[in-house]
């Protein structure tokens, strides 16, 4: 996908569209829709900043127990780790930083994989059904 | 859905009703525009009416922290009126619930502000 906020809402409908079709009922898939959102802005915008020439890779896969969204982008990197803690009483009125934790808070896992050159964040979702469905996007 | 602000006035309290979503983008955008226009015209009593937005990002919700911050450094007041579950579920699980001065009445909320 390109780096835009197009492609930010395209992930986002996606994600909700998948959610429901895996039988997530709708807090959770609101949830979920949200992780995915705040990773493809990550992507986006502090990643590949937004550069017509960097791509934001999309893939949603179900594997029976779990969701799991695969979304990489061809950014400069960074260190989760390093992200100060949002809900520490100094960072409470920041204006950013709080994407990373709006993920952790709505997904079951999140994973960081350090890519050359840039970032893949794994968000997992576990379900209750089986079955296996994969689905790229890529425009 | 883009968002959409109006604003009016009930005893020197500017009620800006919001709709749609505060997210990246426009909405967040659109909030910005109006608390900075609302400030400058020396309106500093701000009720922010989120009763129809039906969503808001970590970029909305940095928005929403940069307008009370904004406000309050120029010795006004920002209030929060009618959240909805999401909303009200998400400035929770942030902490920002306690930051903000929530209220579920117009009417009391107009009446809380220092005459």
């Amino acid at each position: 996908m390109e780096s835009t906020l197009e492609s930010v809402n395209r992930a986002e409908e996606m994600a909700d569209q998948i959610a429901a079709r895996v039988g997530l009922d709708e807090d959770t898939r609101s949830g979920v829709s949200m992780a995915v959102r705040e990773a493809m802005i990550n992507a986006v915008l502090h990643g590949n900043a937004y550069d017509p020439g960097k791509r934001v890779n999309v893939t949603f896969e179900q594997n029976g127990r779990e969701l799991v969204v695969t979304i990489s982008d061809e950014g400069k990197g960074f260190v989760p780790e390093d992200v100060p803690n949002p809900l520490a009483p100094e960072n409470l009125l920041k204006q950013s930083g709080r994407g990373i934790f709006l993920m952790r808070a709505f997904m079951d896992e999140v994973r960081f994989r350090k890519l050359d050159p840039g970032t893949e964040i794994i968000l997992i979702k576990r379900l209750q059904s089986s079955g296996l469905e994969r689905q790229e996007a890529s425009t | 859905m883009s968002m959409k602000a109006s604003t009016r006035q009930v005893d020197g309290v500017t009620i800006v009703d919001l709709s749609g979503r505060i997210t990246l983008g426009e909405g967040s955008v659109v909030l910005r525009d109006t608390v900075k226009d609302l400030l400058g015209k020396g309106q500093k009593k701000i009720l922010l009416n989120l009763g129809d937005v039906s969503y808001i990002d970590s970029s909305g919700i940095g928005e929403l922290v940069s307008a009370f911050t904004s406000v309050r450094n120029q010795g006004g007041e920002l209030k929060l009126l009618h959240l909805t579950k999401k909303v009200h579920d998400l400035l929770q699980i942030t902490k920002l619930y306690t930051v903000f001065d929530v209220k579920d009445d117009e009417a009391a909320a107009i009446g809380a502000f220092n005459h």
